[in-house]
This record gives C-alpha cells, sequence and structure tokens, in this order.
C-alpha cells in the first residue's frame, strides 16, 4: 500500500504537472524553432507573442462571459481560441512587415535579427502592459477539477490523492493535437514540403520556383498559432501575469536548444526534458522517502536539491552543458 | 539553330569581369560541354546563361526567344533545368519530396516524370524514403539531376556534375547524361574532366581567361594537338 501511494505521490506532484509544464514549453519551443530554421534567427520575442496571444484569449473570454457565452464546465478561453489565433497571427505579420521584413531585404546577419527581435519584445511586452497592466489577471472558469485528490481518495482507499486540473487536461489534449497537426502539414502538404525545402536550401529552393514571402508568411501563421495557443495554455494554468512570460524565453531557449534547434521533434522531446528536470531537481523528496523507506531511515531535512525560487536556473544550466557538451542537441540541429 | 545560346556575353561579380565575348550554344537533343583551367569563368558564364548572374553585354537565346532579363524561375518555366555545382539536394528532404520539389512550379508532367527519373536512376527508386543527405555522393547527384528533370525540361544544365563523385560512379553518371540526350533532353554542362566531357560531347567550348579559345565537335577537339597539350594534359 505505502508503494502504491508513493506511486501515487509521484504521479501527483511530477508526472502529470511535468507533462502539462512540457507540453507548453514544447509548443513554445516548436514556435522557436521554426523561426530559426526558415527565417534564421533566434527569435526572443516568442515569449512576448505567446504573452499576447494570452492577452487576447483574457480580453475576448472577459467580452464572452460578459456577454453570458460561456462553455460550462470547460472554461471560455476555449471558444475564444480560435479568434485569439487570428488576432495574433495579425499581429506577427505586422511584425513582420514593419520591422523583420526590412532586415530580411538586406539580407542581415543572424545576430542583427536577434537583436531586433529583443526591440520587439520589450515593444510587445509594453504593450501588453499598457492594454491590460502588468497585474495578474485571472481567466479561468467552468469546472477546476477533472478528478479531485478526495473523489480518488475515496475511490481507491489511499492516502495520498492524484488530481488532475480542467487545465491540465486540456493543455496535454490540445497540444497533442496541435503537434499531430504541424507534423501533418509539414511532412504531406506540399506548402510544409515546400517550407521544408525552403529552410534546407534557400537558393535550391528559390530556383525550384517556390515563392519565398508565402513562405515567410506561412512561418509567421504557425509561429501565431503556437504561440498563441502555448501563451493561452500556460495562463489558464498558472494565472496570467504579463512579467512571467519574459522569463518563459529561457526555459523555451533551452527546449529547442536541448533538443536540436531546427528540429521540430527535438523542439517537443527538450519541452519534456526542461519541465521535468525543473520538477525533479526541486521537488521536496521526504514524503516519498516516507513511504519507501522503513520510518527510522526517513531523513529529517526536506530533501530538496533546490528551492523553487531556482527553477529558472535550471533551464540556463541545463542550456549551459549542452551547448558544452553537445551544442546540436540531441536531434541533430544546427549549431546556434 | 541552337536551343539555347549565349551570344558574345560579357558578365563578372562587380567591376571585374571573368568572362568577356563568350560565344556558348547547344543544338536540340546534343550535349555540349564547356571545358578548360581552373577559374575560366565556366561556371560563372553557366550562370550567366541561366540568369544567376546580370549579364554586362550581349544576350542569351532560348528557343528562338530573347530571355537575357527573364528571372531564373520563368526560365524554369521556358524549360530549362539547372543543377547548381554544390548544394544542390535538400538534405532533410526524403528523395521522393526532393523530386517532387522539383515539380513545384510545374506539377504538369509529374507523375510522368517520376517514373522516368526512377528508371533513369533505380537506386534512387529503392532509397525514395530515405533523406537525402544521407546517401553518397554519386546518388546525391543523380536526386539533383532528377529534380532537375522533374519539369521536363527541353535543355539540362549541369555544372561540374562529376565533382566529388568516383571515378567509377563519374562513367556511370556520363552514360547516364548520354541516355538523357539520347531521349531528346538537349544538356550543356560545365566540366573539370575534360577529356570525358568531350567523349560524349557533340559541341565543345575551350574556355581560358574568361574567352572564346577554340569551339569544335568533341572528337575533332580531342583530337586537335594544340588542345590536347594545354588542356587535356598531352
Amino acid at each position: 500500500m505505502d508503494f502504491i501511494n508513493g506511486i501515487t505521490l509521484i504521479a501527483n506532484y511530477i508526472v502529470i504537472p511535468g507533462l502539462t509544464y512540457g507540453s507548453q514549453l514544447a509548443l513554445g519551443a516548436l514556435g522557436i524553432t521554426i523561426i530559426y530554421s526558415v527565417l534564421r534567427f533566434s527569435n526572443f520575442a516568442h515569449g512576448e507573442f505567446m504573452s499576447f496571444g494570452a492577452m487576447n484569449s483574457i480580453l475576448l473570454s472577459w467580452l464572452f462571459i460578459s456577454l453570458g457565452v460561456t462553455l460550462n464546465p470547460l472554461p471560455t478561453a476555449i471558444i475564444v481560441l480560435p479568434i485569439a489565433i487570428v488576432l495574433t497571427i495579425s499581429y506577427c505579420i505586422i511584425m513582420d512587415k514593419f520591422i523583420f521584413k526590412f532586415y530580411r531585404k538586406q539580407n542581415s546577419k543572424s545576430v542583427i535579427n536577434l537583436i531586433v527581435s529583443i526591440g520587439v519584445m520589450f515593444f510587445t511586452g509594453g504593450l501588453i502592459r499598457f492594454i491590460v497592466g502588468p497585474g495578474d489577471k485571472n481567466f479561468f472558469d467552468g469546472e477546476r477539477f477533472i478528478l479531485k485528490a478526495r473523489t480518488f481518495k475515496n475511490i481507491t482507499g489511499l492516502n495520498e490523492g492524484l488530481t488532475l486540473k480542467t487545465t491540465q487536461g486540456i493543455t496535454i489534449i490540445l497540444s497533442v493535437l496541435l503537434v499531430i497537426l504541424l507534423f501533418w502539414f509539414l511532412n504531406k502538404t506540399k506548402t510544409g514540403k515546400s517550407m521544408r525545402a525552403y529552410s534546407d536550401n534557400k537558393e535550391l529552393a528559390l530556383l525550384s520556383g517556390i515563392n519565398p514571402e508565402k513562405v515567410v508568411l506561412i512561418t509567421w501563421i504557425i509561429t501565431g498559432t503556437l504561440a498563441c495557443v502555448a501563451g493561452t495554455l500556460y495562463g489558464l494554468d498558472k494565472s496570467y501575469k504579463p512579467f512571467t512570460y519574459l522569463h518563459l524565453v529561457l526555459p523555451i531557449f533551452s527546449a529547442a536548444i536541448v533538443g536540436g534547434v531546427g528540429n521540430p521533434v527535438g523542439a517537443i522531446i527538450g519541452g519534456f526534458v526542461i519541465a521535468f528536470s525543473e520538477l525533479i531537481i526541486t521537488f521536496a523528496y521526504k514524503k516519498i522517502f516516507f513511504y519507501f523507506l522503513p520510518i527510522n531511515f526517513v531523513p529529517e531535512g526536506l530533501l530538496q536539491i533546490l528551492s523553487t525560487d531556482y527553477k529558472i536556473a535550471i533551464s540556463f544550466l541545463i542550456l549551459v552543458l549542452v551547448l558544452l557538451i553537445k551544442p546540436t542537441g540531441i536531434y541533430k540541429g544546427k549549431i546556434i | 539553330m541552337y536551343l539555347l545560346s549565349g551570344e558574345n556575353i560579357t558578365c563578372g561579380y562587380g567591376a571585374v569581369d571573368i568572362v568577356t565575348n563568350c560565344n556558348i550554344g547547344v543544338y536540340k537533343g546534343k550535349i555540349s560541354s564547356v571545358v578548360g583551367p581552373n577559374g575560366a569563368g565556366k561556371s560563372t558564364a553557366m550562370k550567366a546563361l541561366f540568369g544567376l548572374l546580370p549579364i554586362k553585354n550581349g544576350k542569351v537565346v532560348f528557343d528562338g526567344e530573347d530571355i537575357t532579363n527573364l528571372p531564373p524561375q520563368q526560365r524554369v518555366l521556358k524549360g530549362m533545368g539547372f543543377v547548381p555545382q554544390t548544394n544542390n539536394i535538400f538534405p532533410s528532404l526524403t528523395v521522393q519530396e526532393n523530386l517532387e520539389i522539383g515539380s513545384f512550379i510545374d506539377q504538369n508532367n509529374k507523375n510522368e516524370m517520376l517514373k522516368y527519373v526512377y528508371d533513369l536512376f533505380p537506386i534512387l527508386k529503392d532509397k525514395k524514403n530515405q533523406d537525402a543527405g544521407e546517401l553518397s555522393g554519386g546518388q546525391r547527384q543523380q536526386v539533383a539531376v532528377g529534380r532537375a528533370l522533374m519539369t521536363k525540361p527541353k535543355l539540362l544544365m549541369l555544372d561540374e556534375p562529376s565533382a566529388g563523385v568516383s571515378p567509377i560512379i563519374m562513367d556511370g553518371l556520363f552514360t547516364k547524361i548520354k541516355e538523357i540526350a539520347n531521349q531528346g533532353t538537349a544538356v550543356l554542362m560545365v566540366e573539370q574532366n575534360a577529356k570525358q566531357a568531350l567523349k560524349i560531347s557533340d559541341l565543345g567550348f575551350v574556355l581560358s581567361q574568361g574567352k572564346n579559345l577554340f569551339t569544335d565537335s568533341g572528337n575533332s577537339l580531342l583530337a586537335n594537338k594544340e588542345v590536347r597539350q594545354a588542356f587535356l594534359g598531352g
């Protein structure tokens, strides 16, 4: 019984949150990777694009709730997501037309584009705070849990509860759907193939008659969609605060680089690697030892390797290690 | 009458002229080779003929039409196929996807040409689902040629097709080029391996320092004492 309690504890505090957070990071890292492989620069503004997407979902959710349009027991954000995606895509395309395009026409170096993207990041961040303010925003409505700890305990008779929040369920399901859709698009459609060809060998793609402006447009459409969905899911799950998205850039970049920049499969794997490392290293293991060891052997301390305050440091550490030891990442990507 | 001809072409990079007053041409369904020492401007002339490099002087005529100012993509639609010397495949796409991208601009002959390319290079059919980047040098070259053939061009332009492949593979490649020409597609190629290229060529152009030195049939050039001593190693 103790053994099953221990497993439940791990599932509740590491596996389910890890899968959720990992999916959110994976979606973010996919956006970074796609911009990197097609437009050849590291887009630091991606975190703010996610924030922008989440903001759209929040404002639209409030509007829909005030109009009485809800999707109980699911959060209203699900209904407004398509509109929020369109708005986010429009914003990405506007940024591209007015800013990134100028540098692309000049064939600017990747590092110049990177600095430009930092500018776009600050601008977008400012714009968001100007529109919704810097404070916490909660836009979750509907049923909070799919599975409550108490219900689980009653059913199984265990000491430990297992909870599954609605947001966690939605995050995992939506991420899987979106990733399937993305891979289908990239591998099976003519446009997707032409995009991969352009990313592989730009000159030859131009020779083959692939229209570069169309490829760039599609790239932003995909990026905007991924950013909006990832941002909204993260906001739903953890409550929305503009500044958290500024910090989110680091784990997302780590995820993309760990997996191998430019490789979509790598971005997904990287997302989960980062998410699980953060959780595993900051988890307090005392209770687990309580279940797995004879009672006399259980140590006194919390058995936490690092305080959760240092969560961000873990992705940074992983990033540095990967760049030192295996700069191409798990799946051979492009070296930055 | 040439299918493609460059008449008195002058071109180069920036202010420097690499090629001056050059005449190059290829007949319908025949093979022409441009040979010469390193730095003779062979590849530059080839790029200029395909529109990858602006021409300062002279004109390019394809199928009776002046195409001097036509962008490369439009030339593909007119019936020209070009295989660059390096980076001529999409390494992370499969062999089949590489070929499909070849017909991106013109889907009309896609299935017919896919079959034609697979018949021409049977090894590609076996490896059609493999990433092109994983193939050997010779197989990559086959993918590159196959990609350019997908629009059913009247003229195939090859920039150093034998660069970086072993001598045995090279022989095979030249046989295939001959086969392509026999099926009615004219071939214009730039080659370092002058002897072998001229052997299969109907027409040869010897370039040196950006100028025409000799123009004659492939066999006559091979027999020409002066050409042999200067360019073919005796």
